[in-house]
């Protein structure tokens, strides 16, 4: 039964991340966040911010790898079996991408016409902006006690930030910064 | 059948080569589908990207939708968005079962220590560039702020904030439309 009600919520959770997750990728992280950690407490902020750091270096955007990872995390974290797991984050991927699908069979059936509407351009004059918004929340709400513990966090935070900027590969930027982790700690 | 097939192989190797999701995935995209399969052309390719990236939902399925729907009707942007959802799935998945039994591992945690802040710095560090192409100027600045305060400060859900900024919008424009009447 508690199984039950875990797949369903888990299912809601993640169609509405699916359905108001405008802007992608990072700009989905705040409402991912809010869902998962602040509503349901399925996992934590730094095991969050594991995720976000293991999608940073896998293929695939991080709606759906939060969505597979957090499917499997919470039905095991209750103790229930691996196999059970594996339900929980192909039902949670599937929820996240349901919308997706159905908006866009949507959309192609009136493309022509959608394209150059001026009303659907105004709903977004607003929003585009606020999406960049979303991306500046979801690094301000990473940015607390797990995440940076000390004044060595800050170190490599400001040389990742650099770094980034002039362009090199964050996979790369990943990589050293465990390994700096290992050394350091 | 072999014309969805073709579909989901395609999907499949873009999801499987793409690391980090959404605007990475774009070229490697176009370069399917535009330059070697000739399913759309350039301008068709342009317009669906801009409709992509305004619709909810990772701009890489909708995209894969897209042209599955194009191609072959419904049931073939199910097979392209089967392509593009299982790698990442299969990866995870694997990842997950891995990594909830190693977690507890001191070496495991030293490593995401170090990591943690580098996550936190790859969010950031794109803002301003983002924020240029996403139109945001001195004038509208107020609209990315108010949102940010709003869900980092008062944690309002990201859902309210994204009606509320398709409602301004809307608004907006319907008040601009009767003063030029």
């Amino acid at each position: 039964m508690q199984l039950i009600e875990l797949y369903l919520s888990l299912f809601i959770s993640f169609f509405k991340i699916g359905l108001f997750g405008f802007g992608g990728g990072y700009a989905m992280l705040p409402l991912i966040q809010h869902e998962i950690v602040d509503a349901h407490h399925w996992i934590s902020v730094a095991d969050f911010t594991d995720i976000v750091a293991i999608s940073q270096t896998t293929p695939g955007p991080i709606a759906f790898n939060s969505a597979t990872y957090i499917g499997y995390a919470s039905v095991t974290n209750l103790g229930f079996s691996n196999f059970q797991g594996i339900i929980g984050s192909a039902i949670g991927t599937l929820a996240v991408s349901l919308p997706s699908i159905i908006i866009m069979t949507i959309v192609c059936a009136f493309f022509a016409r959608l394209s150059n509407n001026e009303w659907m351009r105004a709903s977004l004059s607003v929003l585009k902006p606020g999406v960049i918004g979303l991306i500046a929340a979801a690094a301000l709400m990473l940015i607390n006690n797990y995440n940076f513990i000390d004044y060595k966090s800050w170190i490599i935070f400001a040389a990742v930030f650099i770094a980034s900027l002039k362009k090199i590969d964050p996979i790369l930027l990943i990589v050293f910064s465990g390994i700096a982790g290992l050394v350091l700690y | 059948m072999k014309r969805y097939w073709e579909l989901f192989v395609v999907f499949f190797k873009i999801g499987a080569f793409t690391f980090g999701g959404g605007y990475a995935m774009i070229p490697l995209i176009r370069n399917e589908v535009v330059s070697k399969k000739t399913w759309l052309d350039d301008n068709e390719f342009m317009d669906m990207l801009a409709i992509a990236q305004s619709m909810p939902g990772p701009i890489s399925l909708n995209t894969a939708l897209f042209v599955g729907n194009k191609r072959l009707g419904f049931k073939g942007s199910l097979f392209s968005a089967a392509g593009i959802i299982l790698p990442s799935f299969i990866v995870i998945l694997f990842l997950a079962i891995v990594f909830t039994q190693f977690k507890e591992n001191p070496y495991i945690e030293r490593i995401f220590k170090g990591i943690r802040p580098a996550v936190v710095a790859l969010i950031a560090a794109p803002l301003l560039g983002l924020g240029k192409s996403a139109g945001v100027t001195r004038k509208n600045i107020w609209i990315p702020a108010a949102v940010a305060i709003c869900v980092w400060l008062l944690h309002i859900s990201p859902i309210y904030i994204v009606m509320a900024c398709i409602a301004l919008g809307l608004l907006h424009f319907a008040r601009i439309k009767r003063t030029l009447r």
